[in-house]
């Protein structure tokens, strides 16, 4: 079963113990090294679970996790991870906040302060990729919070993490900084060729960006459908209103409906 | 500085606290004329003032003895209540464990403990700073666990899969995201370790203004007694303000910012 970069086989999670909420069931996925995969599913059904479970934050109750080849049995500790709130430390500014993972994950650690002038603008470069350009000295709270979640994906970013997972972190945005961001993450993903797992209500978002798609049935969550998407990269986000791209989009709508009828 | 609108004159807020308390002292006075109230009853403002003057060398060394006991109590109390603070915050374990205990200890009257503590070091100082100590320390405690406590689970979640140990995630989110609620509690604290020390000196000790109160009203005289409170009364205010000035000028961001939205 070894190839995948993230390899989920058969893994069963129950919340608080036994007797406990039986959050996903039988679960298996593969996402390939460099590949940009995205997680649908109706709500509830255990999608920040998978995430938690992928990055080693949460063991499993059975089956098992392996990430770069690696069976996880603690946290990954190298993963970028960007959630739908964007959890900026408040008396931080944006620069020091998107540095964060910087003091933690090694080898950045060791030679940030001699490097620091190095890192400060690599980070500043990525402010500018996102769109914040010169708003690294201005705190989160005065920033908006579309501003706030284009930091947040750059702090998950700094580091340049081998694995990045984001758990919906456009769903708050406006539709036309959520299009931008798509670009945005295109882009990054583009250039940086992580691999990517990305987990969104939005199947628009998740058509337009993933290489692969897995929905998700009602909890106790497994896979029900794998779907490819075998559109040529880059993607211009003109994509969208293409005939081929809405054809996948109710595809999986259907499946998804179909999902949410089951439970 | 309040009054956003442009009104014409003079922005009354600034003085209204000085005003209502000459009022107040002002009513006073007055009522004490008019009903002919007996001194050894309610003395007036004046007769207070005299008194503060006449005994004015002896209030002076006794609230430098009580601001000392109140302050060293304090200290111990930041102390100890940070550490306990940090130590209850850092697990759910310890947290469940140890939470229930500090709230009985904290249930204890510590009018109750005084005794004990004079009996275990005599009469003196040290029941006085010990007191101060014991009450002041559980809102420390408390607030500072509570600031650890309620990191968001997201962050964490963010920091954990970086590799953070626990360790890190005190250091860069817990502690500093524990200020505000820490530097919130130090006026509070330090109103309680000021109480702790006062009571102490009234029940065993030979100096300090607890005990200057205590003479003072063995000896029926009530404008002294009434001096005293009165310099508590100030004693308790430049404590507290001084408090809340640390607490706006060490956490700003947290008065700008809404914390944990
Ligand atoms: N820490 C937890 N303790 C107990 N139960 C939990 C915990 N986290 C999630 N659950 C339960 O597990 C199930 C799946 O939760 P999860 O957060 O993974 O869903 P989701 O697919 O991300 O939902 P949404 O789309 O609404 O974000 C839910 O029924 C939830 O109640
Ligand atoms: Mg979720």
């Amino acid at each position: 079963m070894a190839g995948g970069f993230v390899e989920v086989s058969n893994v069963s999670l129950t919340y608080g113990g036994a007797g406990g909420t039986l959050a996903v069931d039988g679960l298996d996925m593969t996402v390939e090294e460099g590949q940009f995969a995205a997680v649908v599913g109706p709500s509830g059904c255990g999608k920040s679970t998978l995430m938690k479970l992928a990055t080693g934050l949460v063991r499993p109750t059975k089956g098992t996790v392996q990430v770069a080849g690696k069976p996880v049995t603690g946290p990954v500790s190298m993963a970028g991870m960007a959630f739908q709130n964007p959890s900026m430390l408040p008396w931080r500014t944006t620069l020091k906040n998107v540095m964060l993972p910087l003091e933690i994950v090694q080898p950045h650690r060791s030679k940030l302060s001699r490097e620091r002038a190095a890192y400060t603008q690599q980070a500043e470069d990525l402010l500018s990729v996102v769109g914040l350009k010169g708003f690294g000295n201005k705190f989160p709270w005065q920033l908006s919070g579309g501003m706030q979640q284009r930091s947040n994906l750059c702090r998950a970013l700094i580091h340049d993490p081998k694995l990045l997972m984001l758990d919906e972190p456009f769903g708050a945005l406006d539709a036309f900084t959520r299009e931008e961001l798509w670009q945005v993450m295109r882009d990054l993903h583009q250039k940086k060729r992580m691999t990517v797992i990305l987990v969104t209500h939005d199947l628009r978002e998740a058509v337009f960006l993933a290489d692969r798609i897995f929905v998700m049935s009602a909890r106790p969550g497994k896979i029900v459908v794998t779907r490819d998407i075998e559109f040529p990269r880059p993607r211009p986000i003109e994509l969208t209103y293409k005939q081929e791209f809405n054809a996948i989009v109710q595809e999986l709508r259907s499946h998804i409906a179909e999902a949410r009828a089951a439970a | 500085m309040s009054s956003s609108s442009p009104t014409k004159g003079y922005d009354w807020t600034a003085i209204a606290p000085w005003l209502y308390a000459f009022v107040m002292f002002a009513v006073w006075e007055g009522a004490v004329w008019i009903f002919k109230i007996a001194p050894f009853v309610l003395p007036a403002p004046s007769k207070i003032l005299e008194a503060t003057i006449q005994f004015w060398p002896a209030i002076w060394m006794n609230s430098i003895q009580t601001m000392w006991t109140t302050m060293l109590g304090f200290i111990m109390a930041i102390i100890g209540g940070l550490l306990l603070g940090i130590l209850v915050g850092w697990s759910r374990t310890i947290y469940a464990g140890l939470y229930p205990l500090m709230v009985g200890f904290n249930a204890v009257p510590k009018v109750a403990v005084i005794p004990v503590l004079i009996m275990w070091f005599g009469i003196g100082s040290i029941p006085a700073v010990l007191t101060a100590f014991l009450i002041a320390f559980f809102p420390i405690v408390v607030n500072v666990s509570t600031g650890l406590a309620t990191i968001e689970p997201e962050l964490e979640d963010v920091l954990r899969a970086l590799g953070a140990s626990k360790m890190d995630i005190m250091l860069k989110v817990g502690i500093p995201r524990a200020l505000p609620y820490f530097f919130g509690s130090l006026k509070v604290a330090v109103t309680l370790a000021f109480i702790g020390s006062v009571m102490s000196e009234t029940i065993g000790a030979n100096s300090g203004l607890g005990h200057t109160m205590l003479a003072a009203q063995s000896q029926f005289n009530m404008p002294l007694v009434f001096a005293v409170l009165l310099a508590l009364a100030v004693l308790g205010i430049v404590m507290y303000v001084l408090m809340a000035w640390l607490e706006m000028r060490m956490t700003g961001w947290a008065h700008r910012s809404s914390m944990g939205q």
